[in-house]
Order: structure tokens, then sequence, then C-alpha cells
């Protein structure tokens, strides 16, 4: 029973991680029509740079904000450099180019930091604290609040601000929220700019703890794509539901699946959120939270 | 309502369009060298059959014309005078120009009042939220569905979201494409009197519409559209009096009628999915 307890909260703690990169998805993904391969690099990189900002004497909260707003700025100039640029080409090209954008961004983070693991320098590390003959690692309790935390504040903006109201406008009609003064080129900065935010408290949360900062960071935002789709690649909701479903799966796969059917494995976990995800979109191929083109006049 | 009349026009028209030449992808010449005028404090109607560039020509100038590929070759509008060169779409609302898009456009899984707010986009909070509380004033039907997802309203409602919208930014003119369609006939005469309204509250209305009896009774000066140039105009009294608009839209002459059969309404929706 403590042993499950712990899994709960490894997986909700992994599970947040996931739901904060699939927003980032969803919120390109419904600015501009492109599933953004390039969000692994965002949160490497914004890792990184937390990492510089604390090895730079930083202190921690501080060096998150600022990395959040120096990776924003480069989703921004992404999105101004690059597929700006892409406008009236089919949809197609840009995923492509976002998968040679996070190539880029890969190696730009090997040459900045080289390939040796760094140790992120968070308040956390690897403190735990037992509850009930529970032991809970501090840094799972901080992933979940402060995700938590920053999904509720993204989710409160989408619904009551000036700009949340106009992102759900243009994604719903683009021609529409044009005509009344919502210029797309702007949502889509912005949206890639959220991007580089949620990438950075991701990418944070990663890392910290006994994990380090290196470039496999980045693989973990691949890992959250299933996530995505199976919520709903054009739902927020979704988002979330689908991180911490996969989160969850795939630490009780991990501790249950591995030890009880050796047969199927040491790594099944990192194959079940696909599985699972295959098996979502037989019965709804719009995800579990997407919507299936619902429309009047 | 004959004894509509446009008041004493001012130098400068609030709008006028010299001479438009519209092509769309650089071959398709839709526009043929339209002129036309709003003068200040008026509702014009403007007519023609499907295919005539009414749209095309709203959209020349409300800035939307590069999301459809289209492009002013020729002539120029013009705002109190002044000639519009690439301001962009938004830049057009704060000019004080807001339109309504054919078939309404709502941002259909937002409610009422998000459809409204976005409305007002372009403007500071304060002037957006009394804009807001005007609206509901004069839609109070509107108020008491603020919190309805505006997809699920009737036809009605949803032309009077869609007019409220674009109302948010106290335009001084609104481009109205086609507020009928699709209505049935008793909301059309709601629609009617929700363009005396808006013109009654101080706003100019360039009223596109295929209903020309409707269009032609709340009017004042109109004009009629075929293929790409204006091909009629005048006071509306008279036009209603003119022999072939009577003939080709208001129905005065059997098996006429502006619209001729609804197959032919689908095949030129299709064909402007196609082109756009």
């Amino acid at each position: 029973m403590t042993d499950f307890a712990q899994y709960l909260l490894a997986g909700l703690a992994l599970g947040s991680v996931y739901s904060l990169i699939c927003l980032a998805f969803v919120v390109v993904y419904r600015a501009t029509g492109v599933v953004n391969f390039s969000q692994g690099g965002l949160v490497v990189f914004g890792a990184y740079a937390t990492y510089q900002l604390i090895a730079w004497r930083v202190p921690f909260v501080l060096a998150v904000a600022l990395a959040a707003l120096v990776t924003a700025a480069v989703g921004m100039l992404i999105e101004r450099l690059v597929l700006r640029r892409l406008v009236g080409q089919p949809v197609f090209a840009s995923i492509l180019i976002t998968l040679g954008v996070l190539f880029v961004l890969e190696q730009l983070c090997t040459t900045l930091w080289g390939y040796n693991l760094r140790i992120l320098g968070d308040p956390w590390g690897v403190r735990t604290l037992a509850l009930a003959g529970v032991t809970i690692k501090v840094v799972d309790l901080w992933t979940i609040a402060a995700s938590a935390a920053a999904l509720i504040g993204f989710f409160l903006g989408f619904r009551y601000s000036r700009l949340g109201i106009a992102m759900r406008a243009a994604a719903s009609d683009p021609e529409a929220a044009l005509a009344h003064g919502v210029s797309p080129q702007m949502i889509q900065g912005i949206a890639w700019g959220m991007a580089g935010i949620l990438a950075v408290v991701a990418g944070v949360f990663i890392a910290s703890g006994s994990r380090g900062v290196d470039l496999t960071v980045s693989a973990v935002a691949l890992r959250a794509f299933p996530a995505a789709i199976l919520g709903g690649l054009d739902s927020t909701e979704g988002a979330v539901a689908g991180g911490l479903i996969v989160g969850l799966v795939e630490v009780m796969s991990a501790a249950y699946l591995t030890p009880n059917a050796p047969w199927l494995g040491s790594n099944v976990h990192v194959v079940i959120p696909y599985i699972l995800m295959i098996a979502v979109m037989l019965v709804r191929p719009y995800g579990l939270f997407g919507t299936a083109e619902v429309r009047r006049a | 309502m004959s004894d509509l009349a446009a008041p004493p026009a001012p130098a400068t028209p609030l709008l006028a369009v010299r001479n438009l030449e519209v092509v769309y992808s650089d071959v398709i010449l839709v526009l043929r060298g339209v002129s036309l005028t709003v003068p200040a404090r008026s509702i014009v109607a403007l007519l023609g059959a499907n295919g005539a560039g009414k749209t095309t020509l709203l959209r020349a100038i409300s800035g939307l014309l590069p999301i459809h590929r289209g492009r002013i070759t020729k002539g120029r509008v013009e705002v109190d005078g002044e000639a519009l060169g690439s301001e962009t779409a938004p830049e057009i609302v704060k000019r004080g120009i807001a339109q309504v898009m054919e078939g309404r456009r709502l941002f259909t899984e937002l409610t009422v009042e998000e459809n409204l707010r976005v409305g007002g986009f372009t403007r500071a909070t304060a002037p957006a939220r009394e804009a807001l509380e005007r609206i509901y004033e004069m839609f109070p039907k509107l108020a008491e569905r603020r919190r309805a997802i505006s997809g699920y309203l009737s036809g009605g409602e949803q032309q009077m979201v869609a007019i409220g919208r674009a109302l948010m930014s106290s335009p001084r003119l609104l481009l109205l494409d086609e507020p009928s369609l699709g209505l049935a006939p008793k909301i059309v005469d709601q629609v009617r009197a929700i363009v005396q309204d808006v013109y009654d509250h101080g706003t100019s209305v360039l009223l596109v519409e295929q209903n020309a009896a409707m269009a032609l009774s709340v009017a004042h000066y109109g004009y009629v559209m075929e293929h790409g140039k204006v091909v009629r105009d005048g006071v509306t009294a008279e036009l209603r009096e003119d022999q072939d608009v009577r003939d080709s839209y208001l129905g005065g002459h059997v098996g006429g009628g502006a619209r001729r059969s609804f197959r032919e309404v689908k095949t030129y929706r299709r064909k402007k999915r196609w082109s756009a």
C-alpha cells in the first residue's frame, strides 16, 4: 500500500510535467495548426538556461523566471523567423521544419553546454520526507504543486483574459477574428511564447532532483506526445488529462508490469503510452477531449 | 417607407470606393472598376446576384483580401477622403469600419459575451466594457443569453451576436454582408429593424443583400452590381420603381427574382470554396 502511494505520487509528478508539455503542444497546434516537434528543444534549452543562471548565482525562482522569459523569446523568434515564412505552404512543411528546429536547438545546447550531465542546482535536491510511513521525494510534491499552479494560471487566462478569449476565437475562426482586429500573426507569436514558458517549467522539474540536465531531457517531450494525442490535440483540458493518464500509466506499468511479466521486457513502460494512444484513437480518433468538428452553419 | 430620404451629404463621404479593380490569385478579375460612396449618416444598399463581387468589395474595404490571395490592382478605397494604403484588417477596425461577414461567422464554441468581447479587442478595457453595456441595452436578448454557447443560439439570435460583436468597436461604418441569408421572413423583419436601429444610434451601414426588397426598404441609396461592375445606382425610391431592378431583384416578373434556384446558390458556394 505504501508502495502504491509512492508510485501514485511519482506518477502524478511525471504526469504533471507531461501535462505542461502537452499544453504547449495544444496551444501551438490551436494557433497555427502545426504539431510542434521542436518542443523538446525548448524544454532542454529552458533547463540549461535555468542551470546557467543558477550557476551564475541567480536565486532559483528568479533564475526560472528569467529562463522563462528567454525561452519565450526563443519560441517567438522561431515563429517569426522560420514558421511565418511558411504561411501559405502546406502545414506538413511546417511540421517537418519544426523537426529541423529541434535539431538546431539541441545542437545549440551542446555547443553552449557540452555533453556532460549538469546538476541543475534546484533547492530540493534529493531530499525526501516521510509521511505516514511513505517516503516522498520533496521535489515530486513541488512538481505537482507548481505544475498545478501553472496550469490553473493558464486556464484562467484562456477563460477570462482578453488575450485568452482572442486566442480561442482565432482558433475557432481565424478570418472572423482577423476581421475584428485579432491578427493571427500576433496570436501565433504569443502561442510560441507560451510554449517557451511552459517548456521552462517542465524542463526545470524534469531536470531537478537527482536527474540533472543533459540532452536526453529533450526526449521527454517526445514521450509526452502520445499524451497530447490521447487527450486530443486541440483540447487544453485533454492535454492535462492525457498528461496525467500517461504519467500514471507509465509509472504504474514500470512498477507492476515489469516485475510480474518479465517476458514483456524491462522497458515496457516506454511503449505502454503509445499502445494506450493507439487504443484510444481506435475508439475516438480525435482523442478523449478533442472535437470532431461540430459546427452549425 | 418611401419617405426615407438621405440627409444632405457632407462634402467628404465617410467611405468612397473609386474605380476599384480586384484580382484573386493574380488571374481572376472579380471587380472591374467599381465606384461607390457611403455618405456619413446613411444606409447604402448593395444589391446583386451571387458572384457579382459584393463580398469581394467588402473584403477590399475591410482589409481581408490578402488572406484570400486577393489584391487591389487599380483604384482605391478612401475613408474620410483619405486613401487606404497597406492598412491591415485590425488597423481598418481602428479607423472605424467593422464588418459582419456572410454566414455570421460566430466563434461557435465561445459564449455570447466572449464573442462580443472579441469584437472589442482593439479597444482598451474601459471603453470595451462600456461598449458591451451599450450592446446589451440595444439587444436585451443578448444580455439574457450572455453565458450561452453562441453556436446553440437560433439563426436570428446568432445574427444579433454577429452585429453586436461588430458594433463593439463603435464603428462609424458597419459593413453587413447578407444579414438575412438563411433566416425566416419574420426574422428578416427583425434584422431590418436592427439595421434601422444601428443607423439611429449613429452608425452608417453598407448593406449587402440578396433580399432586395428588405434592403431597399431600409436604405437611402442603392447600388446594383453585376459581373464585377456597378450597373445601376440611385436613391432607393427610384430603384424600387425601376423596371429592370423589379424584374431581376424584386420578383416583379414571373420566373425572375434574385434567387433563381437553390441549386445555383449551392454551386456558387462550391465554386467559392474552391477559389478561396
